[in-house]
């Protein structure tokens, strides 16, 4: 392993034996003196993976692709070195900038799919590769085009090559284009989140083949992600940045054992895990956008721990133990953190329960296919069911049946005693308003047009609950419970970030007054530290309203925090059922034991 | 948790977004609504106010055929090519915007409700619209018009309108697609707003920006075909002046007396590509209030 010998390198040693120098590295928006990430120190020593993990808006991604020398529109690097072999990448002549960007340092993009040429067959995508570079003579061309996708798993086939981008899977395309990142055998390889949207158990295949592949060929990585939990699984070290600044830096161990930024621990403490429940906490307000970053240091506003010196002084990245550093001046005075604060009991397997909507028999179709088969679940009064699933398990699809969104489903839905009809329009208006659905996406769910007043008192007009100026009141009360501030009344929708819009769609939601509401994976498009916010709301709806939800998703993690019993779905079949804590102990079913086992975990 | 709970900061901060300016400011920040505003706004006021100035009336002779006299000279039976390009552009412009208008509404109305409807209804209404389609949109207009004795302005205005409909009703269910099957419009649904409103209220006012768009290339075809119709003598009143008339009656002494054709082909072209102009800017504002 070479991680073992580098450990005590010094940026000399480093710079003559491989791996990539970052020094003070800035960029700014271009016409503008506004910052977008400065100040950035780092070191990829070979076969290193380091883990570059930060919310939306944190620059994580334009430090990522400065390192090609590359900067989006509108912003360009201001100042600094990327210093690979002695030679710095962004002094670089435009020939030889072009030449190294997939030669030494290679690019894995976030979506591969957009990456790879849709018209032209997978095999000649990887030898044009090596023409284009001039590598070897057409048959190794070939050759090497076989034995890269031997690499990261995929078939060497003829037929296989034949193929287009369209005819892999989404774990196969990011297979493939790892494989291109590794064909011209880089020294950098950059990688920009290159397993969000694929499932757990394809994340988990790419993610082992990626840290393979760096420590077989002594290639530093740079993994930009916003997922903790993924970087607890195959990072060397990690770098957490907030605000286009690294706000701590650290062995992947002292990281997660000692995290000592206030940023840090509440990015853990916002992260649900797979073996015990937590009551998950939020960090409150936004991510400064570039040029609304606050004087001093930079996270004083969200900080539970700021003194006046925290917004006076900017702080400096020190370094408090070896290879371990922190950009805070508190760092000595705020104790130590504990990875099981914040844990709380399991939901009672136990607990009487007092059935409110019963589904029996649903099966479920798209035109002739049937996509969901025989599902039978039920939902007590202030329960929290959660249906979980890969990506084509159903999950969704049984939701918006349940909801009333899709109509083309048979089997026997019971709300009460009574049963429903299959779409929203034919039911009783009174079971439309006491059975809500909270969307996936807060940027398709909201009318951009409309203003946030209008969105939440939509509901309460169209039900008879309220109307007029009493109505405002309502909206504003309930914009009070789900933590916006009253003055956002009159904005649409589409000034507010995610978790803002999710929080309004569930304001929405509360606005008729439901008994049940079914949440479609309503945090998977948000930030973990927003996710953790928007469970902890919907944790005090359910406690303090007695609303029973039905929570799809795709995150075992946050199941144990949020649910009390459990439905995990194949192929549109359940396969296994239970009580959180029975099924996450001690699951039964092979696919059960897999998803568990492929979940990344922090814990 | 209190009953009235106070106003909550915490969520908001200091680092909201700043206020959208109005629609109208942010479109006069792009050059091309201000030069398109302008010329339409002149080429408009031309129009509405010129007859007052005009040195001569409408159908008054002021010398002999296509002689020098006066700015731009006389036409055909000798009346003043300026008096008429003067009086000219009431008739013309009038049966244009309403005709684009009357066109929109239609259009937009067939398009969304097919757009929304889905299925066969789509289908149906769709394959009915490209029957439509299928007639180039000045014959339809000559075959009724020839068919007519003394048309009133009514009759061209219904008939360009119609030939616009069907083509605005491609665009407006093109855009409306990618609307309806939007988060927001199914959550009205499940909420169980009448089709209506989920039409009005969600889906419409996400169309603005490329119906603007439309609209402004509408507007131009209406002029072309409203001149053109005037040029092979289907006006209202054949004897009055019209910018497409004035085309056609003169084009004999082209090579004697360009300006009798020029001068109404000219106020025309800067019209409409005043009014395109001015349509493009308004959907980039449109669309830039969108993210």
């Amino acid at each position: 392993m070479t991680s073992a010998t580098d450990s005590d390198q010094a940026d000399h040693q480093v710079r003559t034996t491989g791996g990539l120098v970052i020094e003070d590295l800035g960029v700014s928006l271009t016409g503008k003196d506004v910052d977008v990430v400065d100040d950035i120190d780092l070191v990829l020593k070979p076969g290193e993976v380091v883990g570059l993990v930060g919310e939306s808006g944190s620059g994580k991604t334009t430090v990522g692709t400065s390192l090609l020398n590359y900067s989006r529109a509108g912003a360009h690097i201001s100042s600094g070195k990327v210093l690979l072999e002695d030679r710095d990448v962004l002094q670089l002549p435009w020939k030889e900038v072009r030449k190294l960007r997939g030669e030494e340092i290679a690019y894995v993009p976030q979506d591969p799919a957009s990456a790879l040429n849709p018209s032209i067959r997978i095999g000649k995508q990887l030898v044009e590769l090596q023409q284009l570079r001039g590598i070897g003579t057409s048959e190794s061309r070939l050759a090497a085009a076989r034995a890269g996708l031997e690499e990261v798993g995929l078939p060497s086939d003829d037929e296989f090559l034949r193929r287009y981008a369209h005819q892999l899977s989404g774990g196969q395309v990011q297979r493939v284009a790892l494989a291109m990142a590794f064909l011209p055998k880089p020294k950098v390889l950059v990688l920009d989140e290159p397993t969000t949207g694929l499932d757990v158990t394809t994340q988990k295949m790419v993610l082992d083949t990626m840290a393979a592949l760096c420590r077989t060929y002594g290639v530093s990585a740079l993994y930009v992600t916003h997922d903790l939990a993924v970087v607890a699984n195959i990072a060397d070290r990690v770098a957490v940045m907030y605000a286009g600044q690294i706000a701590e830096l650290g062995p992947r161990d002292t990281i997660f054992a000692n995290p000592s930024h206030p940023y840090t621990r509440a990015l853990l403490d916002s992260i649900p895990h797979l073996s015990q429940a937590r009551a998950l906490k939020g960090i409150p307000g936004r991510t400064p956008s570039p040029g609304r970053r606050p004087g001093g240091c930079r996270f004083n506003d969200r900080c539970s721990f700021a003194v006046d010196r925290c917004r006076d002084e900017v702080p400096a990245l020190r370094e408090i133990a070896p290879e371990h550093e922190v950009r805070c001046h508190r760092v000595g005075e705020i104790g130590t953190w504990d990875i099981n604060i914040g844990t709380v009991p399991d939901a009672d397997p136990d607990k009487p329960r007092d059935v409110i909507l019963s589904v029996d028999g649903l099966n479920v179709f798209y035109g002739r296919k049937q996509v969901v088969h025989d599902v039978t679940f039920d939902l007590a009064k202030g329960e929290v069911v959660a249906l979980v699933g890969e990506s084509g398990s159903g999950k969704t699809t049984i939701s918006r049946s349940v909801g009333g969104l899709h109509k083309d489903w048979t089997g026997t839905l019971t709300f009460e005693g009574r049963p429903l009809a299959t779409s929203a329009r034919k039911r009783t208006s009174d079971d439309r308003r006491r059975m809500q659905y909270i969307f996936q996406n807060p940027y398709l769910s909201l009318n951009p047009r409309l203003t946030i007043e209008q969105i939440i008192k939509r509901p309460m007009e169209l039900f008879g609950l309220a109307k007029g100026k009493e109505a405002t009141e309502r909206v504003v009360e309930l914009m009070g419970q789900v933590a916006l501030g009253s003055q956002m009344l009159h904005y649409q929708a589409s000034r507010l970030s995610g978790g803002e819009r999710q929080r309004v769609a569930i304001a929405r939601a509360l606005a008729a007054e439901p008994d049940v509401m079914i949440c479609d994976e309503i945090t998977s498009a948000l930030d973990v530290s927003v996710q953790g916010s928007i469970v902890e709301l919907l944790e005090g709806l359910r406690l303090e309203r007695g609303i029973s939800m039905l929570f799809v998703t795709h995150n075992l993690a946050l199941v144990r925090s949020i649910a009390a019993r459990v439905e995990i779905l194949q192929a549109g079949k359940v396969v296994e059922e239970g009580s959180v804590v029975r099924v996450m102990d001690t699951p039964q079913q092979d696919y059960t034991k897999t998803l568990l086992g492929n979940s990344p975990r922090i814990d | 948790m209190s009953a009235t709970t106070p106003p909550d900061t915490t969520a908001a901060g200091p680092a909201t977004a700043p206020p959208p300016s109005s629609f109208f400011r942010r479109a006069l920040r792009q050059k091309r609504f201000v030069f398109g505003l302008a010329g339409t706004v002149l080429v408009v006021l031309f129009a509405i106010l010129a007859p007052f100035f005009a040195p001569y009336g409408e159908k008054q002779t002021a010398g002999p055929p296509y002689s020098k006299d006066g700015v731009f000279g006389t036409d055909y039976i000798g009346q003043d090519v300026l008096s008429r390009v003067m009086h000219g552009g009431q008739e013309v412009l009038t049966i244009s915007v309403l005709a684009t208008v009357l066109g929109m509404v239609l259009g937009i109305l067939i398009g969304v409700v097919a757009a929304y409807a889905g299925g066969w209804w789509d289908e149906i209404i769709m394959r009915l619209n490209d029957v439509l389609l299928a007639f180039p949109q000045i014959l339809l207009s000559l075959v009724v018009l020839t068919a007519l004795q003394n048309p009133s302005a009514w009759v061209i205005i219904v008939l360009v309108a119609a030939g616009h409909a069907p083509r605005v009703a491609r665009v407006a269910r093109g855009v409306a697609l990618g609307i309806v099957s939007r988060d927001f419009v199914v959550a009205a649904e499940a909420l169980g707003e009448k089709r209506s409103r989920v039409i009005v209220a969600e889906v419409l006012p996400n169309m603005t920006g490329p119906l603007l768009a439309e609209a402004g290339l509408r507007l131009t075809y209406s002029i072309g075909i409203v001149a053109a119709l005037g040029f092979l003598g289907f006006a209202a009143d054949p004897g009055a002046a019209n910018w497409g008339q004035m085309m056609n009656e003169n084009r004999l002494g082209l090579q004697t007396q360009p300006w009798a054709v020029l001068a109404p082909v000219m106020v025309i072209a800067i019209f409409t590509i005043a009014t395109n102009l001015m349509a493009d800017g308004l959907a980039q504002a449109s669309q830039r209030g969108d993210d």
